[in-house]
């Protein structure tokens, strides 16, 4: 084995994560080498992601990365060049039964304290901003139209692109098999195809992270579960926000949708009980149950031809907010795992986080966002809204 | 009715349908029942049905096998595949321009929960080998369900007007493919343990075991199988060259849809690439149905396809360009030309070989793809799955009637139904009709110059056998007991020679065999010659130009008898007083005049960067290439940047040309990655999986 090449960071995984990452790493000047078992960028969780965005969550840390993310995705065009089909679309939660409309007021409280734009609609309101819905027993929801959307795929490429230019090394097709540890740190990355070194090591790795802490003896608590999606024919735009309906039904608990900037509606479904383990493949299962639940509620969409369907992991926590921190069993371990299926909007913000972690950098609102995410947190609580 | 229909046909016969009005475009079109919304616009002479959202540029049918999705149209409001959905009476048909725009509800709809049904044997695909596997299985009392996404069941048999090649006693060769479709169907029917839905298409194979169907183009279906035969046929592959998305260049198979299944006249002028049996074929039922054929293709120096179907073409006309590649189809909103030049050992076109055509219809038949992924996906899931003709193994339609019997008894066996063994020599059967064309010796013409005798102009080793089996006297044998060799007539005994019954000139699926006959005039005997077209175009009394073997002019003869029998199914036996010295040697009737076949003056060279990889995403041959030069070596990746094979067709034109152009691009093999295949093999509206009753669901009227 030849000498080892060595960089400043290594992120493990070229996902939602790992990609804006090492673009926010090497624009810190730092010199950042990416490994992913895959054969390009975006290619694992990411890709199967729908590719909602939304600042509107009910935690701090969690409102304030997606806020920076938003600003990213955003600006994106204008800023880089490449158009990653961004669409500022909103978000609507609707509520067809009482404690929903409670459980959503609720959290407007919370959301309003922290300066998001979101309201409460009426009846009339909403069916204003979307017709289409089955108006039989709806009460309203809330809109929140500072959240959009945008291409994961397109994303990713331009994400990956970036980094490249600005200096970021990739290696595709190269499972990390193992940390290189000495002294109790962190000192790089081996594969198949040779050993890297670096003093920090990111660990973003999604699905697979879990694997990846217990490389350092780690035991996150990260475990993924599935979700199926799927994406429609092109339409002329006839939806303008992306819909959340969070009532239960059967084996599912909430399911959303919305339309692409390029008229197809993508969708997709949380199943309940949540289904774990790393499996993708297609089930008969998933189509019968959303199509009813999506005609019930937009009686147009019985129309629209669904072209593609695909099943994409949730790296969950037990609490449902990402884990982000350094690890205190070894130094120089970096952990940026658990997105609980919200990598695609957490990703740029957390980014240019991680990079400011790693160069020290970090203001005094990222600080306490991180105390939020630290991987020595209790766990106990649950995201009032996941 | 407008004047593209075919209401005469040597073979085929048009029969009288209820007329259908539509509109298109608002104005009044008469449809017939029955026939899809393509063959209606064909028929009324509408070769651009749509426009493409992302660039306008015009759309016309590709595949016409419900693949595709190029020939989108919109039906009464929802876009529908114009290929596969049927014309219902005052339907509204408009071209799609721009985004469709759903179509709003009245109110809420009722949802209902799918069904879910048990079977033994699935067999998805009602082609040649679909049949015939259910055929034994059904034999057997096995509980089979058989799905066809078209409106009858026979696969690709339906188009097929010629006599099929073969072995007579394994698989009806000298019979018509389209006899053999109604033979097999006819066979099936009797069946009480077989069911048949037509219209309905497998969508999906699951992990879970099911296989999502859509019956009858608007229930969905999950049903559970206890084994899967996978049927489906097989897809035709692209092509990539300036100007390959106008409306006109389409698929040689979708070329023998639109005029033999549905009897139009689809073109005025045609040009073929490719020299496999299917163009050569799609040729031969060009020129019965009336059209031009202006030239053939082939970029090897010589066709692959059979030498007696490339012979036929020859003779009756038709010029066959081997060591030459089409450089571009041209025309502003349809094709109006076709440029092709020589090739050299490079396979670099050679400047100044360049000839323009005018045509109106390029047609591609480059080769087929099998339609593979319920039998990936089914293994990939551990369902227990067999895979039988094109779907497993592109080869003849005769290959796929053996391979279909074969499977039926496998499949019996597996289900303990079926305790004897299956011989070994069904195995050999198998592979010899899958064989491609062995080698060619040159002709043998016979010495004799007296009595009646007839003359075999069948020089290449296929496996075909008809001539074998009807010489009354059994003068005409194989060289061996292999069907691939070559038959020759011997008659040792002049008592027991031939008698001149001519039924081996009927019977010959290559039209190759003739009778020369010198019984009542030595120095000017009768020669007789298979024909298959119209009887009314050829009469005694007429002079015809006669032509050898490949097809050189051997002089004008006078037609002396035509004779039109039932007992040779169609097929013309034509009688010409022949000089002695050529005698022997015609094996053809021209039909085609060399004025139809001249290039123009100068050759057209189009420039524009319109070289379409995904026909779908409209993305070009130089988007990807740059990516490829780029480093990009997952075919993932590539679709997410360019959306190359995330269109409606949901990748299966575009994926062979894309790693087509990573070999052009000298990147090995090894390096490339694979997309992983998702589900639905076709787009679905919604409504289906909710179970609200939808009708005009993609492909399928109801």
């Amino acid at each position: 084995m030849g000498p080892r090449r060595s960089y400043d960071v290594i992120i493990v995984g070229a996902g939602s994560i790992g990609l804006p990452a090492a673009l926010a790493m090497a624009e810190a000047g730092l010199r950042t080498l990416v490994v992913d078992q895959a054969a390009s960028a975006g290619q694992g969780s990411n890709k199967a992601a729908i590719g909602g965005i939304r600042a509107t969550h009910s935690d701090p840390a969690k409102i304030r990365i997606c806020l920076r993310s938003i600003e990213i995705f955003s600006t994106w065009k204008e800023r880089r060049g490449e158009d990653i089909e961004w669409h500022r679309g909103g978000y609507c939660f609707v509520a067809y039964a009482e404690n929903e409309e409670r459980a959503l007021r609720e959290l407007l409280v919370i959301q309003k304290a922290f300066g998001l734009k979101i309201d409460w609609l009426d009846k009339a309101a909403m069916l204003d901003l979307l017709p289409d819905l089955n108006p039989e027993g709806l009460l309203g929801g809330t809109y929140a139209p500072g959240d959009g959307n945008a291409s994961p795929l397109l994303a990713a490429h331009a994400f990956f692109q970036a980094a490249r230019r600005a200096g970021a090394e990739f290696r595709f097709r190269e499972p990390v098999r193992d940390l290189i540890l000495a002294n109790g740190a962190v000192r790089g990355v081996r594969t198949d195809a040779g050993e890297y070194g670096a003093e920090v090591v990111v660990n973003a790795a999604g699905g697979w992270a879990a694997e990846i802490g217990r490389m350092a003896g780690l035991e996150l608590p990260v475990k993924p579960d599935s979700h199926e999606a799927a994406v429609t024919e092109p339409v002329a735009r006839f939806l303008e926000p992306l819909v959340v309906d969070i009532r239960p039904l059967g084996p599912s608990a909430n399911y959303y949708f919305y339309q692409h900037k390029t008229g197809q509606v993508v969708f997709c479904i949380t199943p309940s009980p949540s289904i774990w383990g790393l499996d993708t493949r297609e089930t008969s299962s998933f189509l019968p149950l959303v199509a009813r639940r999506l005609v019930s509620l937009m009686p147009r969409l019985r129309h629209i031809r669904v072209r593609r369907t695909w099943r994409g992991l949730y790296p969950m926590t037990p609490d449902g907010a990402p884990i982000v921190g350094w690890a205190r069993e070894v130094k120089g371990f970096l952990q940026a795992a658990g997105m609980c299926g919200q990598g695609f909007m957490i990703g740029p913000g957390l980014g240019e986080m991680l990079a400011q972690m790693v160069t020290g950098r970090l203001s005094a609102e990222d600080r306490e966002s991180l105390g939020l995410l630290s991987p020595y947190r209790s766990f106990e609580g649950q995201e009032k809204l996941k | 009715m407008p004047g593209f229909r075919i209401d005469r046909h040597p073979i085929l016969t048009p029969l009288p349908a209820e007329a259908v009005p539509v509109t298109w475009k608002g104005r009044p079109l008469q449809a017939k029942a029955g026939e899809t919304i393509a063959a209606a616009l064909f028929a009324h002479g509408e070769r651009t049905f749509s426009f493409h959202p992302k660039d306008h540029a015009p759309q016309g049918i590709f595949c016409a096998n419900g693949q595709c999705a190029q020939c989108l149209v919109l039906a009464d409001g929802l876009p529908v595949k114009a290929c596969m959905e049927l014309v219902r009476p005052g339907m509204r048909l408009e071209p799609v321009d721009g985004l469709p725009v759903l179509p709003r509800d009245a109110g809420p709809v009722s949802v209902r929960p799918v069904e879910e049904i048990g079977v033994e044997v699935l067999v998805i695909g009602g082609g040649p080998a679909g049949l015939s596997a259910a055929i034994e299985l059904g034999r057997r009392g096995i509980g089979v369900l058989v799905l066809d996404d078209k409106h009858r069941l026979g696969g690709k048999l339906v188009l097929q007007t010629h006599r099929f090649f073969g072995s007579a006693e394994a698989v009806y060769a000298g019979t018509r493919g389209i006899d053999i479709a109604t033979k097999l169907e006819n066979e099936l029917r009797t069946f009480p343990s077989v069911e048949i839905w037509l219209q309905s298409a497998a969508l999906a194979v699951f992990s879970d075991g099911r296989v999502g169907v859509l019956k009858d183009g608007r229930l969905y279906v999950k049903v559970r199988p206890e084994v899967v035969l996978v049927a489906a046929g097989a897809r035709e592959k692209s092509l990539v060259f300036p100007g390959n998305t106008l409306p006109g260049v389409y698929g040689a198979g979708a070329f023998q849809t639109i005029v033999n299944r549905d009897l139009v006249r689809s073109s005025e002028r045609l040009f073929i690439v490719g020299g496999g049996n299917v163009g050569l074929i799609a040729g031969y039922h060009a020129l019965q149905a009336g059209i031009p054929v202006v030239g053939l293709v082939e970029a090897l120096p010589e066709c692959s396809g059979y030498k007696v179907h490339e012979d036929k073409l020859r003779r009756f006309g038709v010029p066959v360009y081997t060591s030459h590649t089409i450089l571009s189809a041209n025309g502003t909103d349809a094709v109006e030309s076709v440029t092709i030049a020589r090739l050299d050992e490079q396979w670099k076109p050679v400047a100044g070989t360049e000839r323009t055509f005018a045509c109106d219809t390029v047609l591609i038949a480059v080769g087929l793809d099998p339609v593979d992924e319920f039998y990936d996906k089914a293994r990939e899931f551990g369902l227990r799955v067999f895979a039988a003709g094109d779907a497993e193994e592109i080869a003849e339609a005769s290959a796929a009637i053996f391979s279909g019997k074969i499977r039926g008894m496998e499949i019996a066996r597996a289900l303990g139904r079926e305790a004897g063994e299956i011989s070994p020599s069904w195995y050999a059967t198998a592979e010899i009709l899958k064989s491609r064309p062995g080698k060619t010796v040159p002709e043998k013409i016979p010495d004799e110059e007296s009595g009646v005798f007839p003359v075999l102009h069948c020089v290449q080793e296929i496996p075909c056998d008809p001539c074998t089996t009807v010489c009354s006297r059994g003068l005409i044998r194989l060289l061996s007991d292999d069907i691939r060799d070559l038959p020759v007539y011997e008659a040792p005994d002049p008592e027991k020679a031939c008698t001149g019954c001519e039924k081996c000139v009927a019977v010959c699926p290559g039209l190759a065999v003739t009778l020369v006959d010198y019984r009542k005039d030595a120095e000017h005997p009768t020669v007789t010659i298979p024909y298959e077209f119209l009887r009314r175009t050829i009469e005694t009394g007429d002079r015809v130009a006669v032509l050898d073997t490949e097809g050189a002019e051997l002089g004008e003869v006078e037609v002396t008898g035509v004779r039109a029998v039932k007992a040779n199914d169609r097929t013309i036996l034509v009688k010409v007083r022949a000089p002695r010295a050529v005698a022997k040697r015609i094996a053809g009737i021209r039909v085609q005049e060399d004025e139809a076949v001249k290039p123009l003056d100068r050759y057209v060279e189009r420039t524009t960067d319109d070289t379409f990889v995904c026909r779908c995403e409209r993305v070009t041959a130089g988007q990807i290439r740059a990516l490829i030069r780029d480093g990009l070596r997952d075919i993932s990746e590539i679709k997410a940047v360019t959306r190359a094979g995330m269109g409606s067709c949901g990748a299966k034109t575009c994926t062979p040309l894309v790693r087509r152009l990573f070999r052009e691009e000298g990147v090995p093999e090894s390096e490339i990655v694979d997309q992983p295949k998702r589900p639905l093999f076709m787009e679905v509206p919604l409504g289906v999986f909710a179970g609200t009753d939808e009708s005009g669901g993609d492909g399928h009227g109801a």
